[in-house]
């Protein structure tokens, strides 16, 4: 088989990060204990090659591998947005692996691994490619959320996003491959070009696009399919958890759109309905949840729902029947906005749990942050303002974030559910600034005095800084990341 | 040099935001303190300077700082409108709260989080002054949802006290209830004219179809209501009070709370088009002035009356917007802020005298004692009841011709009342704090002093305010102050009322009876007969108690919102933590169950006649039991096989006509 080379510059970038990847497992062994940060490092280097490589390409749209794989801007934007969210949790594991006694380097290589999974994902024009990027996403996470072997409920939650993962996989390739009896490719543009009005009434298709819907819904953790999500993102390694709540959503969303839109942007009818419940259930079950928790990781996990829940407004103002094109595509492109500002605020808060230390644990009980602003003044600022982002407050970014997407929502003529998505936001202002109470107005307990303390280091106060940067200069100068979606957005039809 | 008087206006609070912020904890709280009230002082200076240009030509101007949210069709600057209208709240906003900026330098002084305070009052005002002088609605709505952020943390200001965190979260959450509706008239706006500069949607108000006004001016004013307390969103002022007492003054007194009614009169073009708005406005401000003041009757701490005062007070100004008098609106809201102001800081005074306490029960014949906080709050007292000559008289009277003049007599009928009851509690207070015998706690007693200068001076100028602001409107309709603002707040086409000189001084004379009323009736009851009161609560017990709970509406509030809230999340919670394992173990069971259906099946059925085929299927059961062998993932795929076979089966039966059970596309 003779593959030209102009496919392989294609995807450099992968390439690049995959070999870091083996390097690294092969390396691990014989580096000496006291080096391994220096993997670390290496393998940030690789992603800073990749992503120069990226920007290089950036605009443009290129087909590769007998079309089975895409690179254009729309994927570009998720492969930096990625990149970056990997990069910043190499940085905060550095400090945080070595917390918690699990510092083995090939940490980062499953990293790089599953970045490598979401490239794939957010490149795939066919949706077998798209399917092995999630599956070696999806393994990779297993492993990971695993990697606190001695701890029973790292184990255990392992194994629940295992087996459910599994179900949720074999779900979207019965989907496909019923899909595939239907259309006879794979490849979305030739899937798209099948249907026809026909296919709107035909049962197979729809089943098919269904069990497509419900697999990714439960990558992206939509309400019904979100039950893992609470419990793997509390069980595992915070910095992990950060990870997923993050690149894997980010990632998931990204495929999610492409094959709704590129595949099944002649069947709007069909699975906008199917969304905006998914949507409405999602916001509604994320944000009434989270406000009962009492752990701030399980909280955070309900507000990752609660904030995919927002993000399918998005999806749902691109599929609206009878809007206009460029309303449609400001649905994608606020989506695409919302994502990136969602990673980091959500990095920024998911980094100062795994922070806080109380005693040898992890302080992720919202007892442990009583206080805070008393002994870690500039910790318990930084925690608000994500905080405050987060509940969609201005001048944050996470208020713009909401201001796009439900300004598209009511440009759709769907005032009503930015209505609702409001609502909701307003409530969700009691669960995150609960956290801003406890920092701010309670005295702490002298046994935390002692106990509690901010387990800080240059490269998580790289992480912080990133983060607390995104938060407030996109929330200021909003405009060249709107101009960057914009630019990359897909074509809607 | 206009344009950067008016950007130095919101950017020296900044400056001191900053610098407080990131190294208050390196010096003195003295320097600290000065950073912060004179970063104030020279913004209102710079005020003054806008305030003399705009006098000279008061032709609206827009500064722009920046673009700021822009793409596709939106483009949104964070630029300053400045007109009249944003003159007169810039001078009080900033005139004001330089005031309080001073006596907090004297009533926080020791304080241990005193550096904390001033970066969040800084940063208060810089969220204040932007939503006052933002040009568009997103710039308002950055300020409107900072003062919120603010008044959320100086209300948790005092760390021990948990009901403080309480009151705070209450206060965010009830205001961005209301902050939904404002957002979601924001963006109606935008989907109606396609930009969202104040200037552009006012020229193009008049093309709005009257329903399409209805549904924004009411989304807008759901955002006023909660921001400036009304009904049925007023809930969280009260609660408020727990804050620090220049926060009181600043916040919930003299600043943020009148919002609300800047944002009617900004918007007033559009309220012109919607007659059901502008019904709303006028119904809802004239029934919270009157509910609020029969609450101020009864409650028992210093602050409370106030609060409650100024939840009635800011209902006037509604009312006044609803019956087309948005000048009537302003120049109570500029009276309002001096009085109110002045008694918060005076009963703050007070409860630095007595070391803290808030009971009026426990104070009595202060007169003498603390006589400069005694002299400025009695001013407060006689402004707030409309004792001419002093600033609440003009203003209150205005509004109350207002709604005559335009024949709204059962509004007329509810501020009239609210007025009587006002002057009556007001006075009430007086009396139980400054005359009669002593009721301070001995321990406390012999500590009371008179506070440092630093405080009464701010107090005396805030006096002289309150007895001299009226003037700016007299005569009434035609004072200097209704000059000012003629242009930027007469309500659209509607014909102006000439009101004969007799009715105008009928209308004042039944207004000064009411105010004297009210007074004659406190005096008589807390001073001539003090037996009175406690013979009228026994009297009528179920009127006194639902008053002293504030007609329960918070605990309705709790059972009708909070509680399910928390209760449907708590449910679905356990659904999460439970279903899943439930699932899981079902399946087992599910197995279990049917393995043993199996076995009996062979056992009872099949081997009496079938030894064969009974074999097999003991193979068959023997299979079925291995799969469930306890692990996890068996059971996935278990559930796995049977989706297939459950979608099998629906694909050939929903495709059950074509003969090869796929059907032909």
């Amino acid at each position: 088989m003779n593959i030209p080379l102009a496919d392989i510059v294609t995807i450099l970038p992968e390439l690049i990060v995959i070999g870091m990847a083996c390097l690294l497992l092969v390396l691990d062994p014989i580096t000496p204990k006291s080096k391994k940060d220096l993997l670390a490092w290496a393998s940030l280097g690789a992603l800073a090659v990749c992503v120069i490589m990226i920007l290089g390409s950036f605009g443009g749209r290129v087909m590769a591998f007998s079309d089975l794989v895409v690179v254009d801007g729309y994927a570009s934007f998720w492969k930096l947005l990625l990149c970056l969210v990997s990069g910043m949790t190499i940085l905060l594991s550095m400090t945080y692996l070595k917390e918690e006694h699990i510092d083995l380097a090939e940490f980062y290589g499953f990293i790089l691994l599953a970045l490598v999974g979401m490239m794939v994902m957010v490149s795939g024009a066919d949706l077998l490619v798209i399917y092995l990027g999630i599956e070696l996403m999806s393994i990779t996470l297993y492993i990971m959320v695993g990697f606190k072997r001695f701890e029973a409920r790292s184990i255990e939650s392992s194994a629940k996003y295992f087996v459910l993962g599994a179900f949720s996989s074999g779900i979207l390739l019965y989907g496909i491959s019923l899909l595939f009896g239907v259309a006879g490719s794979t490849r979305l543009s030739e899937i798209a070009s099948t249907m026809n009005d026909q296919s709107l009434s035909d049962p197979l298709v729809l089943i098919s696009l269904m069990l497509i819907i419900v697999g990714f819904g439960f990558k992206v953790a939509a309400v019904p399919f979100h039950m893992w999500t609470p419990d793997v993102y509390q069980g595992a390694p915070t910095s992990v958890t950060a990870f997923m709540a993050v690149a894997s959503k980010a990632a998931s969303f990204a495929a999610f759109l492409r094959v709704l839109l590129e595949a099944f942007g002649g069947l709007k009818p069909n699975w906008t309905g199917m969304i905006l419940v998914l949507c409405l259930l999602t916001v509604a079950l994320g944000n009434l949840v989270a406000i009962v928790q009492t752990n701030v990781k399980r909280m955070l996990a309900y507000s990752s729902i609660a904030h995919a829940g927002y993000a399918l407004i998005g999806l749902v103002v691109a599929g609206w029947i009878g809007t206009e094109a460029g309303v449609s595509a400001r649905g994608v492109s606020s989506l695409m906005l919302y994502l990136a500002i969602y990673s980091f605020m959500t990095l920024g808060a998911f980094s100062m749990v795994a922070i806080l230390r109380n005693g040898g644990l992890e302080g992720e009980e919202l007892n442990d942050f009583t206080g805070l602003a008393k002994r870690h003044k500039g910790g318990a600022f930084l925690m608000m303002v994500f905080m405050v982002s987060l509940a969609g407050i201005p001048p944050t970014a996470g208020f713009i974030g909401k201001f796009y997407l439900f300004m598209a929502a009511v440009n759709a003529g769907l005032a009503w559910l930015a209505v609702i998505g409001l609502v909701f936001a307003a409530i969700s202002a009691f669960y995150y600034l609960r956290v801003v109470m406890v920092m701010y107005m309670r005295e702490p307990s002298s046994e935390q005095e002692l106990t509690t303390r901010l387990a800080l280091s240059p490269s998580v106060s790289v992480v912080l800084a990133c983060a607390i940067a995104g938060v407030v200069l996109l929330g200021i100068f909003p405009g060249p990341l709107v101009s960057v979606a914009d630019l990359s957005t897909l074509p809607v039809k | 040099m206009f344009d950067l008087l008016v950007i130095l206006i919101p950017l020296f609070p900044l400056l001191a935001v900053l610098v407080n912020g990131l190294a208050g904890h390196r010096y003195s709280h003295e320097l600290a303190g000065r950073i912060a009230f004179g970063s104030v002082g020279l913004s209102f200076l710079c005020t003054l300077g806008v305030f003399g240009s705009v006098l000279g030509n008061p032709e609206p101007r827009e500064v722009v700082a920046y673009s700021w949210i822009f793409g596709g069709n939106l483009s949104i600057d964070l630029a300053f409108l400045i007109d009249p209208l944003t003159t007169i709240m810039l001078l009080v906003v900033t005139g004001v709260g330089f005031l309080i900026h001073v006596y907090s330098i004297g009533y926080m002084h020791g304080e241990e989080g005193f550096t904390r305070f001033f970066t969040y009052m800084n940063l208060f005002m810089v969220s204040m002054l932007l939503l006052v002088m933002g040009n568009n609605y997103v710039v308002l709505f950055i300020g409107w949802e900072g003062v919120g952020l603010c008044s959320y943390l100086l209300i948790g200001y005092y760390y021990d006290k948990i009901s403080a965190g309480k009151a705070a979260t209450k206060a965010f959450v009830v205001n961005r209830i209301g902050d939904a509706g404002f957002l979601v008239a924001i963006f109606l706006i935008f989907s109606h004219f396609g930009t969202l500069d104040y200037t552009s949607v006012m020229a193009k108000a008049s093309t709005l179809s009257t329903g399409m006004a209805t549904a924004i001016t009411l989304c807008l004013l759901v955002g006023a209501f909660g921001k400036s307390a009304q009904l049925p969103l007023y809930t969280w002022l009260p609660d408020a009070m727990e804050g620090p007492t220049p926060v009181s003054a600043l916040i919930h007194a003299a600043t943020m709370v009148t919002a609300g009614v800047y944002m009617v009169v900004r918007n007033h073009a559009l309220f012109d088009m919607a007659p059901v708005s502008l019904a709303t406005v006028g119904i809802i401000g004239g029934v919270t002035a009157l509910f609020a003041a029969t609450i101020g009757l009864v409650q028992n701490d210093i602050k409370r009356v106030l609060a409650y005062s100024t939840v009635s007070q800011l209902g006037y100004m509604f009312l006044a917007c609803g019956v087309g008098g948005y000048i009537a609106a302003i120049f109570h809201l500029v009276t309002h802020a001096f009085f109110k102001a002045l008694l918060f800081l005076s009963a703050g005074s007070v409860i630095h005298a007595l070391g803290g306490e808030q009971d009026i029960r426990k104070m009595g014949g202060l007169h003498d004692k603390i006589p400069t906080t005694y002299w400025v709050f009695l001013i407060g007292t006689l402004a707030i009841a409309g004792i001419p000559p002093l600033a609440g008289f003009w203003s209150k009277d205005e509004i109350l011709a207002h709604a005559f003049v335009n024949g709204q007599y059962h509004l007329y009928l509810f501020a009239a009342v609210g007025a009587f009851l006002t002057s009556f509690y007001m006075f009430r207070l007086t009396y139980l704090t400054f005359y009669g015998s002593s009721r301070v706690d001995p321990h406390v007693a012999h500590h009371i002093h008179e506070s440092p200068p630093v405080m009464t001076v701010p107090l005396m100028i805030l006096a002289g305010l309150a007895v001299l602001g009226g003037f700016l409107g007299v005569p009434p309709e035609h004072g200097w102050f209704h000059g000012f603002l003629h242009d930027v707040a007469t309500p659209v086409g509607a014909e102006h009322h000439e009101v004969s000189v007799g009715l105008t001084l009928g209308l004042m004379t039944v207004a000064i009876g009411i105010a004297l009323g009210g007074w004659y009736l406190a005096h008589y009851m807390y001073s001539i007969r003090p037996a009175t009161a406690n013979e009228m609560a026994e009297k009528s017990p179920q009127v006194y108690t639902t008053l002293l709970n504030k007609y329960y509406v918070d605990e309705a509030y709790d059972k009708l919102f909070v509680e399910p809230c928390k209760k449907l999340g708590l449910l679905w919670d356990w659904f999460d933590r439970h279903i899943l394992d439930r699932f899981v173990v079902g399946v087992g069971h599910g197995t279990d169950i049917s393995a043993a259906a199996i076995t009996w099946t062979e056992k009872h059925v099949l081997y009496a006649g079938l030894n064969v085929i009974g074999y097999g299927h003991h193979l068959a059961a023997w299979a079925w039991r291995k799969l469930q062998s306890g692990q996890v993932h068996h059971y996935a795929a278990v559930i796995i096989i049977g989706l297939a076979i459950l979608i099998h089966l629906a694909v050939v039966w929903y495709a059950g006509g074509s003969s090869t059970g796929l059907p032909t596309r």
